[in-house]
């Protein structure tokens, strides 16, 4: 894997100016949309050396996010691991995930650019709420796509987004999930480009998104090096995240990328497994293509028709990945790994009854990974684990696995 | 000089505008479309634009979402339209364009696919999410072989956007008519765009306006803004309300009003 490093990643200068990761990234959208990603660019490198925009941003994670997030030794996964376990608790974010970040950054930044309504795609539901949610605060119309599927294994968040005053819109084309209701939050943009601000969830998506995502969400890796060293005297071994579009996991694994001694993995959904092809893991069984304007790694057919994919958990649900992710894979600097469905509920149901917290199904792909590989990692390491989100809205989903009716 | 260049060189000779109608390919089968290409041509059609089809058509409407899963279920591939045009060639010799995403066409090899498409006679490609800006080793390789690498514009584009597409496109420029997707309705102020008449202004690419155009009343009216007219949902729709035998006929007598329409000016 190591063969392909063949960038100097340090000093870290990506993206460039075009937004291109070495060959990941860029601007694929019709001509519609190219005007309002200029002006989006200009308005986000206007706010980012704009010290009372700063100060709001930090302001608004403090007291209404709740940030910082603690970084919680977990001492009864250490004692069944034999590491020491370290969990990033995303979870205890306003909203209940770490999407929250990301749109509170984007949202004061819609404000700035004087869009009165927004609209944002969401897989879980989790990027949907935390955008109705700002929405709900600064007083803006809210419009959310959402796949037919989805809207039905997640409903308890599509209840949520409706109380926030948010217009929730099912999405019946393709495989009516999250790449979907990507494709048709586009089509809106397309059409009300001049007056909607388009909130997307996830390091993906065509530049500035990912740049602006990852930025929005590596607080939570700027925290969790500082209280690493503080409770711990040094950095990780290791750092584990799942990956969807990969919001949380860039947001963990930014601010170490230059600590070469820090090892990263990214944990993709493996669905019924890889050999099955029924998963979404875009890197582990995917190759470069472009989708949702950018240039990344992709699920699909030999001609380059997006297949299907499968995960048990809604926010994983996606044949692609942020572009930064696929680079940071080919530059071999993060390693991808994937674990099942069937994986990823052993290690919900470990953290459950270990240290009482009910992880998201999808932070529970870290967990299951941890479970499976800790005997492989080398004895006592430190581990730090971004628990992304909080499971409320999966009971559902866990329910019915356990085949048990609510 | 392809098809499509020398097209639009006779036009301007006579003074003509081009009716451009899009159907997708495959839809609901390629032997269907085959038939229906030589049916659009005796219908006066003068430039053939064929959808490839693709499974996430992020710039379409429901029609052309739809045509393209009827497609994609019936088993086109890029391969195989090619195959099919090769086939049409060998009895007509009407420009066609072929219009689709860039996913399919960088998993064929961009390279690999303008040498076929070249050597099954197709004289252009507009790929909808590739603007200029990434699209300069594409372009080079359309250029090589001949093909013209057409690029769209939108009321949205502001002049810097518009000299730079005048620069680098090729075959001619493909005007959308809305801020908006396919089959949207087309809009009032089409006259007054800003964008537009910026780019009536210059003079080194012929300009075609698509999107919302939907009866042969429009057409007309927008063919006095511009060089050619495109005309697709309102056919694509036929197909699917007709089906497979009438819909032949259906859509050759609108093409026909279409053609008198767009072809009663100059
Ligand atoms: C709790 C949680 N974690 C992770 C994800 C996956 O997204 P990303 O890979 O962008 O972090 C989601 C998406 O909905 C989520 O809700």
């Amino acid at each position: 894997m190591k063969k392909s490093q063949h960038r100097s990643l340090s000093p870290y200068r990506f993206p460039d100016k075009k937004g291109h990761f070495g060959e990941f990234g860029g601007r694929y959208v019709a001509e519609t949309l190219m005007p309002a990603l200029k002006e989006l660019e200009a308005a986000y490198q206007k706010i980012k050396g704009d010290a009372s925009f700063r100060k709001e941003f930090q302001s608004y994670a403090a007291d209404y996010v709740g940030r910082p997030t603690p970084l919680y030794f977990a001492s009864r996964l250490s004692e069944a691991t034999g590491h020491r376990v370290y969990l990033k608790r995303e979870d205890l974010c306003h909203t209940g995930a770490h999407k929250v970040n990301n749109t509170l950054g984007q949202i004061l930044m819609a404000l700035r650019m004087k869009k009165k309504r927004v609209i944002a795609e969401t897989g879980a539901g989790q990027h949907g709420v935390a955008t109705a949610t700002m929405c709900a605060r600064f007083g803006l119309e809210c419009e959310v796509f959402m796949g037919d599927e989805d809207i039905r294994r997640q409903s308890l968040n599509v209840f949520r987004m409706k109380l926030l005053g948010a217009k929730v819109t099912g999405v019946s084309s393709g495989s009516a999930t999250l790449k979907d209701a990507m494709n048709e939050a586009l089509r809106d943009w397309i059409t009300r480009v001049q007056d909607t601000y388009y909130c997307i969830g996830t390091v993906a998506g065509p530049h500035p998104y990912p740049l602006m995502v990852r930025d929005f969400q590596s607080v939570i890796g700027k925290e969790a090096r500082k209280q690493v060293q503080k409770q711990t005297g040094r950095l990780p071994d290791y750092l584990m995240a799942c990956v969807g579009g990969g919001s949380n996991a860039l947001g963990l694994f930014f601010p170490f990328l230059q600590d070469k001694r820090v090892k990263i993995i990214g944990v993709e959904a493996g669905g019924d497994g890889l050999s099955s092809g029924r998963h979404a893991a875009a890197i582990g069984g995917g190759k470069p293509g472009v989708l949702h304007g950018q240039k990344s790694y992709l699920l699909q057919d030999p001609d380059g028709q997006i297949i299907p994919t499968h995960s048990i958990s809604a926010g994983l649900d996606y044949p692609g990945v942020g572009p930064e992710l696929s680079f940071l894979h080919q530059a071999g600097r993060i390693d991808f790994v994937s674990v099942t469905d069937k994986e990823a509920m052993a290690g919900f149901d470990w953290l459950t009854r270990l240290e009482g917290i009910i992880p998201a199904l999808e932070s529970a792909h870290a967990l299951g990974f941890l479970k499976k590989s800790a005997k492989k990692l080398k004895k006592n390491s430190i581990i730090v684990i971004n628990l992304s989100g909080r499971g409320d809205k999966d009971m559902g989903t866990v329910a019915d696995y356990h085949g048990v009716s609510l | 000089m392809n098809r499509i260049e020398t097209k639009f060189k006779d036009l301007k000779h006579q003074s003509g505008k081009a009716f451009v109608s899009f159907i997708t390919a495959g839809d609901p089968n390629l032997a269907t479309t085959e038939r229906l290409m030589h049916r659009l041509e005796s219908a006066g059609v003068d430039i053939l634009e064929l959808g490839v089809p693709f499974s996430d058509p992020m710039a379409d409407g429901p029609v052309i979402q739809r045509s393209s899963e009827r497609a994609l279920k019936a088993g086109a591939s890029l391969k195989k339209i090619i195959a099919m045009v090769k086939k049409f060639r060998r009895s007509s010799q009407l420009p066609i364009l072929l219009m689709g995403y860039l996913n399919p066409i960088l998993a064929y090899g961009f390279e690999d696919y303008f040498r076929d498409a070249a050597a099954a006679g197709i004289d252009g490609t507009l790929i909808v999410d590739l603007p200029p800006e990434e699209g300069e080793a594409i372009r080079r390789s359309a250029h090589s072989h001949g093909v013209s690498l057409i690029y769209l514009l939108a009321p949205t584009s502001d002049d810097e956007r518009i000299g730079l597409v005048a620069k680098q496109g090729a075959g001619f420029i493909y005007y959308v008519s809305l801020t908006g997707i396919t089959g949207a309705k087309i809009a009032a102020d089409l006259s007054s765009q800003r964008a537009l008449k910026t780019l009536r202004r210059q003079r080194t690419l012929p300009i075609c306006v698509g999107f919302g155009v939907k009866t042969p009343a429009q057409a007309k009216k927008v063919a006095t803004l511009a060089d050619g007219v495109v005309v697709g949902s309102a056919l694509v729709e036929l197909i699917e309300t007709h089906g497979v035998k009438n819909g032949l006929t259906a859509v050759e007598s609108l093409a026909k009003r279409f053609s008198r329409a767009i072809h009663s000016l100059g």
